[in-house]
């Protein structure tokens, strides 16, 4: 909401020289919060000067320009005529024009200028004579401002305009526009009214109701207006409950809208159209009661105010022709409502429209409708307006007629017209006033933490226009202002006493909370895995979720995948990515592709994050606010959210280990994201194991499947295939892995175990043993793991030999196993009984022949 | 040299004749003389006093002597092996000496560029001040909630008193899941984790949720699809907006310094009533600089909505208002507002 601060300080008394800003910081402290502050930018000596002489001066370019001498009296310090240079010519010697003086300031599109003297066709120029778009106060370029031309004649008279003058005054530079932010429970707001009263409540300054003004009372042979709202789509509300309708007669509209109400009006943000509409919208922004001025005769008898019947349609005024709802309210006229006029308090149509030129008689509507309806065709259509903006948020049912009447005044007095003495409203309202609330007094003090008085909260309540009535017993029945309909509990009450008073006086005290169990498991192994990979030298990054049905390609999902059962947006950012991602993978290529290509050639990533499973397509009941849905529906809401599990990804190209001035590096290859997908499972204490597998999107001859102990799925590390390299862009030979967190977390320990140190020494023992090459090392050293039994602590694979000195399709694997036992020191007999039997395991699962 | 004594002489045993000796002395002594490095004096060390060496094989030849020769030959082998020992020691002290002069020099380094062998990773800007914010709730006593990103719209909008046709719900820019009526949108924050915290653990309660939410922003300098929130949720007895204040300002503190309050201002939402806008002092001018580029001069920083948790939320959450009518029932605050960045190279 825009407020010119001097139509504002018709309303509220503003203290002499108040700047934009202090208004501004007023209306914040009571929850208006401030978008922007607009002045014209123009800064003085900005003076009234008359041509006293005018030489044409033609120049090389073709251009003629004026050397002109200009009285502006004393302006300039000095009495003595000031010469500036013109290249307009709409002027003559003897004119009074605008001149802004050495050390006067313009706005520009590249910002504030400082006029100066300045050296421009062989002469000094000693200021500017200027143009309305100069001064930002139209669009007019054609020439300089002659200020009777501009003002009036009477009007330069009047103010008895002579050279020197300052004219940053007169021309309104001076006047700031403060822009605020108006919360959706303060429809009152969006009116010079709303925001006046709330200034008034921030400062304590007199404010005077611009709604309190004579009003025509109502008669009984005013213009037929029928309220047929039978079938009331949301409980007993009606659509429409008021509904004023003024009649104004003989009316020029031809006429221009008086400079003032223009200047609001754009001021206000609004463009100023005609002389009727111009008057609606400015009686809108006054009082916050939206308008609707219809073409009398063009008009059956009567008015009706009725949902839209199947099949109907309505052409608005922004030409976009409407099917329309049955639960539409429209403003429609005839016996039978047959004749469609608008789209209730939100945009007219065609038909019963002003045209200035042909229109003489006018009829202003002035209703209070449902703000729930406005809501749900504004929505429906995707027509927003401000007469619409207003209703849905609340408008002031009470302020119906006098809006119509300050209408009806002000296109008497500049259109020309009379008021017709037949006065309709259609007052339908159950009750004039507000639903009362009760109000323990010392709610405000229990809610907010500030001791106060029960008088005080009888004053502030009253200060913003409640009737406040004690009935004893510590409790309080509070009828709101008509403007208020937010205002609907105790709490909301108890927002005004705080707003009022100030949320500055509310004191800080920590509570005592009562006693957390610190960070969850789940929460703990995040934090651990995410350092744990960082420490090992990969950056963590977050990428967005959203991808498209290419993306499943570019990976070479196969058809089936039920990874392409992706989530999808009904309303996507972009068509190219409408779905939620269903493993990181699918996310992290842009990550890795992008910092490549700015520059990085060692990249190593990783994301912790959700990824979403849609297994079904049950749909959520939205039962609505207010009450706790049964636990059927709540059941049903819970399961028809799709399971997100959390998954790690990592994602790696370049060198594993850099080159430089301490030696060579290495390329990272599928061990280094093997060996990170196992530190995951480390860190979170889970043993995994490992067995071959081909998966999109990795090299099929290098990709290995973590499992648990059961067999479960854990996640996958390899190689990316070639062609999925390829086709994404990446580096050649780009790793990655992803897992499953909750697969992990669902297996590990929550507890922090300690195991017995041994302090006896460890006996290794070496075997080589020769198996088909075909045979995995994973199941060989598994097969030593369980023979060798209790007394192995650790077994690595240190060697693999394939060549002459064993069989062709044989490879020599070359284990190391560590004994120790808890108690002792092993012997060698111990220690070769254990070997031999992990041996023996072997050669019975693989045929492993020991070398 | 070693192996079985054949010809067995209990009293001529050729390895303890004295020129025997001398010579494996003499050997020694000039091994050790020879020996140019460390290495190679472990080497004369191992051949001349190792537990192979001549004088060590001699000396195991004395216990098979009679009595009357093991003394003179026990003496014998004895010097002979303090010779060797001594000439060891000296070397080594010399070669030592030689190694801490020259060799030392010569390997030296320069270590004083840095060796990015393997830089180490790092954490997430985001992902780290969210940890820090739940830290420090924590350290309050508080625990830390989760909630799904794709979240059924009644949690949503709906259990927090966004009416369907309340304009605050179609200001919210929402992500919907297709079909439209499925009833699931992307979490517009995070606060319907306060709704499903309310109906999983009940009262008093004390959570805080940091979290991924989701707006249909087109990504500029100052907007993302994808952005994050903490929030706070208190549900206990006679807890006011003083707590609530109270709370914030030790949470400004734990994240900025001492001397990092929070102020209230006027707002309204539509989960809590009385609702307030909440600002953090500046951390980089604290209020004293009209020129700051961070708080653009006003001296606060904007870090999100707060207030008493609306009625109709502990409705939805079966939490019975009038009951906690008597006493203030709680408070709600969510913010700030930080954006993702998907590289890892421009973590704003």
């Amino acid at each position: 909401m825009r407020v010119p601060v001097d139509w504002l300080g018709e309303y509220v008394e503003l203290p002499q020289d108040v700047t934009g800003e202090q208004i501004a910081a007023a209306l914040v402290s009571v929850g208006l919060e401030e978008e922007g502050l607009h002045t014209s930018g123009v800064g003085g000596p900005l003076v009234v000067g008359r041509v006293l002489e005018k030489h044409p001066e033609p120049q090389k370019n073709g251009r003629t320009i004026n050397w002109c001498q200009v009285d502006v009296a004393d302006a300039n310090g000095t009495g003595e005529p000031q010469g500036i240079v013109c290249g307009a010519h709409n002027f003559e010697v003897g004119d009074l024009v605008a001149v802004i003086l050495p050390g006067g300031v313009l706005p520009t599109l590249q910002g504030p200028m400082t006029i100066s003297a300045r050296k421009t066709y062989g002469h000094v120029s000693a200021g500017m004579i200027c143009s309305v778009r100069e001064l930002g106060i139209g669009d007019d370029h054609e020439g300089i401002i002659v200020l009777p031309r501009l003002l009036g004649h009477e009007q330069v008279e009047q103010l008895g305009l002579t050279p020197g003058d300052d004219l940053v005054g007169v021309l309104g530079l001076d006047r700031e526009v403060v822009e605020v932010n108006v919360t959706p429970d303060r429809g009152y707001c969006f009116s010079i009214r709303g925001i006046a009263r709330e200034y008034s409540h921030a400062t304590g300054a007199a404010y005077r109701d611009p709604a309190d003004l004579p009003v025509d009372p109502a008669t009984g042979d005013g213009y037929a207006v029928e309220l047929r709202d039978e079938h009331r789509p949301h409980g007993e509300v009606p659509g429409c409950d008021r509904y004023v309708a003024r009649v104004v007669r003989g009316l020029d509209l031809t006429r221009q809208t008086p400079e003032w109400m223009a200047r609001r009006l754009t001021e206000a943000g609004m463009r100023p159209i005609g002389l009727a509409v111009d008057v609606t919208n400015y009686v809108m922004l006054a009082l916050g009661q939206p308008l609707h001025a219809f073409d009398l005769a063009t008009l059956d008898s009567p008015i009706v105010v009725r949902r839209a019947r199947a099949g109907e349609r309505l052409r608005t005024l922004d030409d976009v022709d409407r099917e329309l709802d049955p639960e539409d309210l429209l403003i429609t006229c005839g016996p039978d409502g047959e004749r469609i006029l608008a789209l209730a308090g939100v945009m007219g149509g065609e038909d019963g429209e002003v045209t200035p030129g042909t229109t003489t008689d006018v009829l202003i509507e002035s209703a209070h409708f449902d703000p729930r309806t406005v809501a749900r065709t504004s929505r429906r259509h995707r027509l927003s307006s401000e007469a619409a903006k207003r209703f849905e948020r609340g408008v002031d049912p009470a302020v119906a007629a006098a809006a119509a009447q300050l209408a009806v005044d002000l296109l008497v007095e500049h259109g020309g017209g009379t008021a017709d003495p037949a006065i309709t409203d259609r007052d339908e309202r159950p009750t004039t006033g507000m639903a009362p609330i009760r109000m323990e007094v010392d709610l405000p003090t229990r809610y907010v933490g500030v001791d106060y008085p029960a008088a005080r909260v009888v004053e502030l309540l009253e200060a913003i226009g409640c009737d406040v009535r004690a009935e004893g017993e510590g409790m309080l029945t509070v009828v709101p202002p008509t403007w208020r309909p937010d205002l609907t509990d105790a709490p909301t009450l108890v927002e005004e006493v705080a707003r009022i008073d100030g949320y500055d006086k509310i004191p800080s005290v920590v509570p005592r909370a009562t006693g957390g169990r610190g960070l969850t498991h789940a929460q703990r192994s995040r934090r651990a895995v995410a350092a744990a990979l960082a420490g090992s030298g990969l950056q963590e990054v977050l990428t967005y979720p959203f991808v498209g049905e290419s993306r499943f390609e570019e990976l070479a999902l196969p058809a089936d995948d039920p990874r392409r059962a992706a989530l999808r947006l009904a309303n996507p950012l972009s068509d190219e990515a409408p779905l939620m991602r269903t493993e990181l993978l699918q996310t992290l290529p842009e990550s890795l592709r992008r910092n490549v290509s700015r520059g990085s050639r060692d990249v190593a990533l990783f994301e912790i994050d959700t990824v979403t499973l849609p297994d079904h397509a049950a749909k959520a009941p939205v039962p609505g606010v207010g009450a706790r849905p049964d636990e059927e529906t709540l059941a049903t809401i819970r399961a028809a959210v799709p399971a997100q599990p959390w998954h790690v990804a990592l994602m790696a190209a370049g060198q594993a280990d850099r080159a430089g001035w301490w030696g060579s590096g290495r390329h990272v290859d599928v061990t280094d994201v093997a060996a990170w997908a196992h530190a995951v499972a480390d860190t979170l204490g889970v043993p995994v194991r490992r067995r071959p597998a081909d998966r999109a999107p990795f090299h099929p001859g290098r990709c290995v499947e973590l499992t648990l102990a059961d067999g479960t799925t854990v996640g996958w590390a390899g190689e990316l295939h070639p062609k999925v390299v390829q086709r994404l862009g990446l580096p050649d030979r780009t790793a990655a892995a992803e897992l499953d967190l909750e697969v992990l977390l669902r297996a590990s320990d929550h507890r922090t175990q300690a195991r017995p140190l041994s302090t006896h020494p460890t006996a290794a023992s070496d075997v080589a043993l020769v198996v088909p090459l075909s045979t995995r090392y994973g199941d060989v050293e598994e097969s030593l793991r369980a023979g060798a039994g209790d007394l192995l602590e650790a077994i690595e694979l240190f060697d693999v030999y394939v060549g002459d000195q064993v069989g062709p399709d044989q490879q020599s694997l070359a284990f190391r196993m560590h004994f120790r036992a808890p108690d002792r020191t092993l012997t060698t007999e111990e220690v070769n009984t254990a070997r031999d039997a992990a041996v023996a395991r072997a050669t019975q699962d693989h045929g492993a022949a020991q070398r | 040299m070693s192996g079985p004594n054949t010809s067995y002489d209990p009293v001529e045993v050729a390895a303890l004749a004295p020129e025997a000796v001398d010579q494996a002395v003499a050997d020694a002594l000039a091994a050790i003389e020879a020996a140019d490095s460390l290495d190679a004096l472990k080497a004369a060390r191992l051949a001349h006093a190792g537990e192979r060496s001549p004088l060590a094989l001699a000396n195991r030849e004395i216990g098979a002597l009679p009595p009357s020769a093991k003394a003179e030959a026990g003496k014998r082998v004895g010097q002979a092996r303090g010779r060797v020992n001594a000439a060891l020691t000296a070397r080594q002290a010399e070669l030592e000496a030689e190694r801490d002069e020259r060799i030392l020099v010569e390997e030296a380094m320069d270590l004083t560029a840095v060796p990015a062998r393997r830089p180490l990773g790092r954490r997430h800007v985001l992902t780290v001040t969210a940890e820090r914010m739940a830290d420090a709730m924590v350290g309050m006593g508080w625990e830390i909630a989760e909630g799904p990103g794709v979240e059924a719209e009644w949690f949503n909008f709906d259990a927090l008193n966004f009416d369907k046709d309340h304009p605050a719900r179609q200001m919210q820019d929402t992500f919907f899941v297709d079909p439209a009526d499925a009833g699931l949108v992307l979490r517009t924050h995070t606060s319907p984790v306060q709704a499903r915290s309310l109906l999983e653990r009940g009262v008093p309660l004390y959570v805080a949720v940091p979290g991924k939410t989701f707006r249909t922003d087109e990504l500029d300098a100052t907007h993302t699809p994808v952005f994050h929130q903490l929030e706070g949720l208190a549900v206990d007895e006679g807890l006011t907006m003083a707590h609530l204040k109270g709370t914030l300002d030790r949470l400004a503190e734990a994240m900025f310094g001492p001397g990092i309050v929070s102020r209230l201002r006027p707002a309204y939402f539509p989960f809590t009533e009385p609702s307030a806008e909440m600002d953090f002092r500046c951390f980089v001018c604290r209020g004293e600089d009209t020129g700051c580029r961070t708080c653009g001069g006003t001296g606060w920083i904007e870090w999100g909505g707060c207030g008493m948790v609306n009625h109709n939320v502990l409705r939805a959450c079966g939490v019975d208002p009038e009951r906690y009518q008597a006493s203030p029932s709680g408070w709600a605050w969510s913010g700030p507002r930080c954006s993702a960045t998907a590289s890892p190279t421009c973590g704003s």
